[in-house]
């Protein structure tokens, strides 16, 4: 073959390659800006979602129980007081650079229903966005994780971390253990050992750990595992020879079924470790097998199928399949109904905030107000169907938490049992703390925290 | 005193499955010149399909013959599509073309198997064991036992078979190879499906561990280090290596590690890797280069 | 095998500086694209798109032009990003672009000294000693505090900006900034390679030995090469937590990152400086594209969670696609368009 021509053919395929290369790129800033008619009548939540890459299992479980709870709140109530859900995702995979973009990409609302607040479920993430939504008045929920001095309404206004914030998780835990030990005077004298994920999540609790180590009187260590985890024989040898009376695993993702592995290996019983809100789900612990027996966990809802709102999604979205769960048998697991309180959460934002602002799309801003006086007692909850399910809420401009409770549950090899009641965090002695921090944040940022005794 | 031994033990044989991994890159870059990085997603997409036939109730033995075939193929498929256009690149293109690589199989495991994380239960009961007053764990000796039966079945086939001895020229002059009549496709093709074999054995072993989940394409981060000590071509020095990171990396972290904070597991090894390249420039058992102007 | 680096004679030496000047009047048009282009684009497409080129520029420096392999990009933006938050905020009264510099210096620094080793090590082995700086790096920045100002997650949040006055809080003020940054550091560098400097880097990428036999000093071109370079890296990474993200964490500063900008190059073209931006645009437009071509399957009812694979493998095929076909990458295939656009009307 002429050598000239098979350069000319390679030059042009290079071409053809190129051409198509653009024409995908001007094909992605068409649908990018491309203008929507207007459809009226509707509240859009854009979906940070991450169903790819190694935290996929918690994505697809989470994300899949709040479009549920969307989709039954349309297909049963017809939407919020008329106002139908609508929703899109933009896969992040975990990654804080995509997550950013598709903030930015979704924020602006979809074919004009403007969006109701962002749930990306990812600390990274929502570091990255805090900035962002607080200038689009766009609120944005770290539910049960996040910054914890985010729950200080006068000075991130826009920023919920509900539920749980991870001075409360901590803090919650400790009081468990007190009750363990014969009341929280028994803690003095114990060993309690700390094995936390290295990474600003897993960082951000050591300082209140020391503070309740002190007022307590316990031994505290507290120990890294580097990101991800896969390796921690010489950490689990440490805790041997420390031979504390409890482990507390602030793990995430690979680091929980290994820490469960490697407790084996040194003999150290499951029972005896106590794992967050983030090493409580059935993805965490089946991969440890037996090993996992006996380990106990905080969770701000318990798992299982036995409430009325997840009977009702069962009848109105799943049996009807339209089911966003890929596998129907993790219906009613830890991260499914960690999504559906996140829905109930944040639809009842909606509810509330359509009662001051009418029964229309609300903007970010109206939605910031109905989050910031959701107000769920028992009796709301029963109306919901979620009564045992979610904790009662109460939460303001200055609280952006409203909860702080945990139930203790323990796997049993096959299921997660609940074997405590609703165990508070002493929120008196974290909020000192929070406040500091929160303030300190607003003088480096140049913020004027709110006045909350003003009803804005 | 125990304690110490307890640590290095356990080092000695966390560092045993490390090489398991290394073993696998070692036999490709031995036959194809290549840093396969893609080594850690072909250990991913293998355990994930043998676990998940396997919850699909196909006999495990089965299960087994099936992922080595499945990987056999992806293996060879690799060879042929991605590695022969790009014969002569420079390493680092060659490097990023399998990156590229892991990519694509990591997508295509999620995509046939799904994102969930599975248990992978190889019958042994991981109660510690009592040796002379150190704790070992009976599922590392079994990984250990594994991988050494691995090695010397390796090290005998190169050394005392025709085919051995076929690789070992190939590894050592491609075109001298060719000119005494070596069919490279073939050897190519049975040293990328050995390497299958031997990443099914770590995905399986590594998934037992860990849990079979997508951070298990992670362990390639464990195995660089070791190879980069051991040197990229020999299968000794992937053993040694392993040995060496995974005992220093553990006694670093215990006794070096409470000093500065813990946490550092992570370039412990890397940095020992760069000690040991700044004296023996190849690694300890690698080929020192030959530089010509 | 030998540890020989081969090359292909091909993008060596730049193309007269016509291609310079195309480049800076493009960019001098980009300027005009805020009047058009959505704060979407401006901010999640356009100033990554920029960062990233940047950042490739600096590897392209240390890698494409001097032979040097790096895979500690990400830990020197880490750096870079770090100490220019430092100069910030420990001291008020300097102007931004002076912290900016002096965080890109204090990343050259450091990086020479991870560049030592390559004084003894060659080929690929020398992956060792940026490895040991991107895992090194992370752990120091997460696990002493001081450098995030007390912080005891190691996050740190971006001080407002502002340059004589000039506040740079909106997306168009940071897009505009970074393109200025930008546009400056690529004129720099696009001289600095057809200077001597440039031709030593070259000639130790080429044939070290030989090099030295003609009484090049081998040692001190291949630290400057580490020094210019990750001086440019250092800056980038600042340009990344400030006028990108926003807060940043010694996380997001990983293996992948490092990972994406060797992607850059490799795909735009090695030792090119054209080449960046197309690499950047391959990496930072493409998967984009992909997402909003997801998106648009997903409304009418392609299952979510396969198009996302289906994306991860769409773009590794794409990637070892460009990879075989194009060893000189895009800015080779670009300049093969244009001598082809030359020739055309002249062919009978």
């Amino acid at each position: 073959m002429n050598l000239s021509l098979s350069r000319y053919f390679r030059a042009v395929s290079s071409r053809v390659t190129a051409t198509i290369g653009v024409s995908l790129l001007l094909a992605a800033g068409v649908v990018a800006t491309a203008s929507t008619a207007y459809a009226g009548g509707e509240e859009y939540f854009p979906l940070q979602s991450y169903r790819v890459g190694p935290y996929a299992a918690g994505g697809t479980g989470f994300f899949g129980g709040f479009i549920d709870y969307m989709q039954l709140i349309n297909t049963r109530d017809g939407g919020v007081n008329g106002v139908k859900l609508t929703w899109s995702e933009c896969e992040t995979e975990y990654v804080v650079e995509k997550g950013v973009e598709c903030y930015e990409r979704l924020k602006a609302g979809l074919n004009g229903a403007p969006a109701a607040a962002t749930n990306p479920l990812s600390v990274g993430i929502a570091y990255a966005t805090i900035d962002r939504s607080t200038v689009d008045k766009l609120p944005l929920i770290t539910i049960n994780h996040g910054r914890t001095d985010s729950t200080d309404g006068a000075v991130f206004p826009y920023v919920f971390p509900l539920q749980l914030n991870p001075y409360s998780e901590v803090s919650a835990i400790i009081n468990y253990i007190g009750t363990q030990s014969g009341g929280l005077q028994g803690l003095k004298g114990k060993k309690i050992v700390v094995l936390y994920h290295g990474s600003p999540y897993g960082r951000e609790t050591i300082p209140v750990l020391d503070t309740l180590a002190k007022k307590y009187g316990f031994e505290l260590t507290q120990i890294e595992v580097p990101h991800p985890g896969n390796e921690q024989g010489s950490q689990w040898l440490n805790i041997h020879r420390i031979n504390p009376d409890w482990v507390i695993l602030r793990g995430w993702g690979v680091m929980n079924p290994v820490a469960l592995k490697s407790a084996q290996k040194v003999g150290f019983p499951a029972n005896h470790i106590i794992g967050n809100i983030w090493s409580n789900s059935e993805e965490d612990v089946r991969p440890a097998g037996d090993a996992a027996k006996g380990f106990i966990s905080i969770t701000t809802h318990p798992s299982g199928t036995n409430y009325p709102v997840l009977q009702a999604i069962d009848q109105y979205v799943v049996k009807p399949g339209k089911g966003n769960l890929n596998d129907p048998a993790r219906f009613g697991t830890v991260y499914y109904n960690l999504g559906v309180v996140n829905g109930i959460l944040n639809v009842e934002a909606l509810r509330v905030a359509q009662a001051k602002y009418g029964n229309k799309p609300l903007t970010g801003e109206q939605v910031r107000w109905g989050f910031e006086h959701l107000d769920l007692d028992n009796a709301r909850l029963k109306q919901l169907g979620a009564f045992g399910l979610v904790q009662p809420l109460k939460l303001s401009c200055a609280d952006h938490e409203g909860g702080g409770a945990v139930r203790f549950q323990q796997w049993d090899g096959q299921h997660w049992k609940v074997i405590s009641d609703w165990v508070q965090a002493d929120r008196a002695l974290l909020r000192p703390i929070i406040e500091k921090s929160a303030n300190a944040y607003a003088k480096e940022k140049g913020i004027t925290p709110r006045d909350c005794s003003k009803d804005l | 005193m125990s304690f110490f031994l307890e640590v290095l033990v356990g080092g000695l044989l966390a560092g045993v499955m490390y090489s398991l991994v290394a073993i696998g890159f070692v036999l490709i870059y031995k036959a194809s010149g290549v840093f396969n990085f893609a080594q850690g997603s072909l250990v991913l997409f293998g355990a994930l399909t043998f676990v998940s036939l396997v919850e699909r109730h196909v006999a495990p033995w089965l299960a087994f013959a099936a992922t080595l075939a499945v990987l056999v193929l992806i293996a060879m498929a690799i060879e042929r599509v991605v590695l022969r256009p790009l014969v002569n690149r420079m390493p680092i293109v060659l490097f990023m073309a399998t990156l590229g690589l892991s990519f694509i199989l990591e997508g295509a495991a999620q995509l046939f198997w799904g994102a969930q994380v599975h248990g992978l239960d190889l019958g042994i009961d991981d109660k510690p064991l009592q040796l002379g007053g150190v704790m070992i764990s009976q599922f590392d000796l079994f990984a250990a036992a594994t991988a050494g039966v691995l090695v010397i079945a390796l090290s005998l086939m190169t050394s005392r078979t025709r085919l051995g001895l076929s690789l070992r020229a190939v590894a050592d002059d491609p075109l001298a190879a060719l000119a005494v009549g070596i069919r490279l496709p073939r050897i190519w093709a049975v040293v990328w499906s050995l390497a299958g074999f031997v990443s099914l054995v770590a995905g399986l072993l590594w998934g037992a561990r860990l849990g079979v989940q997508f951070s298990l394409s992670l362990v390639v981060l464990k195995a660089l280090p070791v190879l980069i000590i051991g040197g990229f071509s020999s299968i000794g020095g992937a053993i040694a290596g392993g040995l060496l990171v995974g005992a220093s990396e553990k006694l670093a972290e215990v006794y070096i590690g409470s000093a500065i904070g813990g946490g550092i597991e992570n370039w412990f090894p890397y940095v020992l890797a760069l000690l040991f390249l700044l004296a023996r420039p190849a690694g300890l058992f690698g080929e020192p280069a030959v530089e010509r102007v | 095998m030998s540890n020989l680096v081969m090359r292909r004679p091909g993008l060596n030496v730049s193309t007269p500086s016509a291609s310079g000047l195309v480049l800076i009047a493009s960019l001098a048009a980009l300027a005009a694209v805020p009047g058009v282009a959505s704060e979407y684009w401006l901010s999640a497409v356009l100033t990554p798109f920029l960062i990233l080129s940047l950042a490739g520029l600096g590897l392209n420096l240390l890698t494409g032009y001097a032979g040097q392999l790096s895979l500690g990009s990400a830990a020197f933006m880490a750096i870079g990003a770090y100490a220019t938050y430092n100069f910030a905020v420990r001291l008020p009264g300097l102007s931004l672009l002076v912290d900016l510099a002096l965080g890109g210096l204090s990343t050259a620094a450091i990086a020479t000294v991870f560049g030592l080793p390559s004084l003894r090590i060659k080929g690929f082995y020398l992956i060792a000693s940026t490895l040991a700086a991107q895992f090194f790096v992370e752990w120091l920045l997460t696990k002493v505090s001081w450098f995030s100002n007390d912080d005891t997650s190691g996050v740190l949040s971006a001080p407002r900006l502002s340059i004589f006055g000039w506040s740079i809080a909106t997306p168009v003020s940071r897009y505009q900034f970074v393109l200025g940054v930008v546009v400056v550091l690529f004129a720099a560098a696009a001289s600095l390679v057809r200077s001597e400097l440039g031709r030593r880097w070259m000639a130790v990428r080429d044939m070290d030995t030989a090099a030295a036999v003609i009484g090049i000093p081998i040692g001190r071109t291949k630290l400057l090469a580490f020094a210019v370079s990750s001086f440019v890296i250092g800056i980038a990474g600042a340009l990344w937590a400030f006028a990108y993200l926003g807060t940043v964490e010694p996380h997001g500063f990983d293996l992948n990152l490092s990972f994406q900008v060797l992607f850059i190059i490799i795909i735009g073209g090695m030792g090119s400086i054209s080449g960046n931006f197309y690499g950047a645009a391959f990496i930072v437009l493409l998967p984009i594209a992909l997402s909003h071509a997801a998106g648009a399957l997903a409304a009418i009812g392609v299952d979510v969670g396969q198009l996302q694979n289906l994306q991860k493998i769409l773009f590794g095929v794409l990637i070892i696609l460009f990879l075989i076909k194009e060893p000189d990458g895009l800015a080779r295939l670009v300049q093969i368009a244009r001598q082809r656009l030359r020739d055309w009307p002249l062919r009978a």
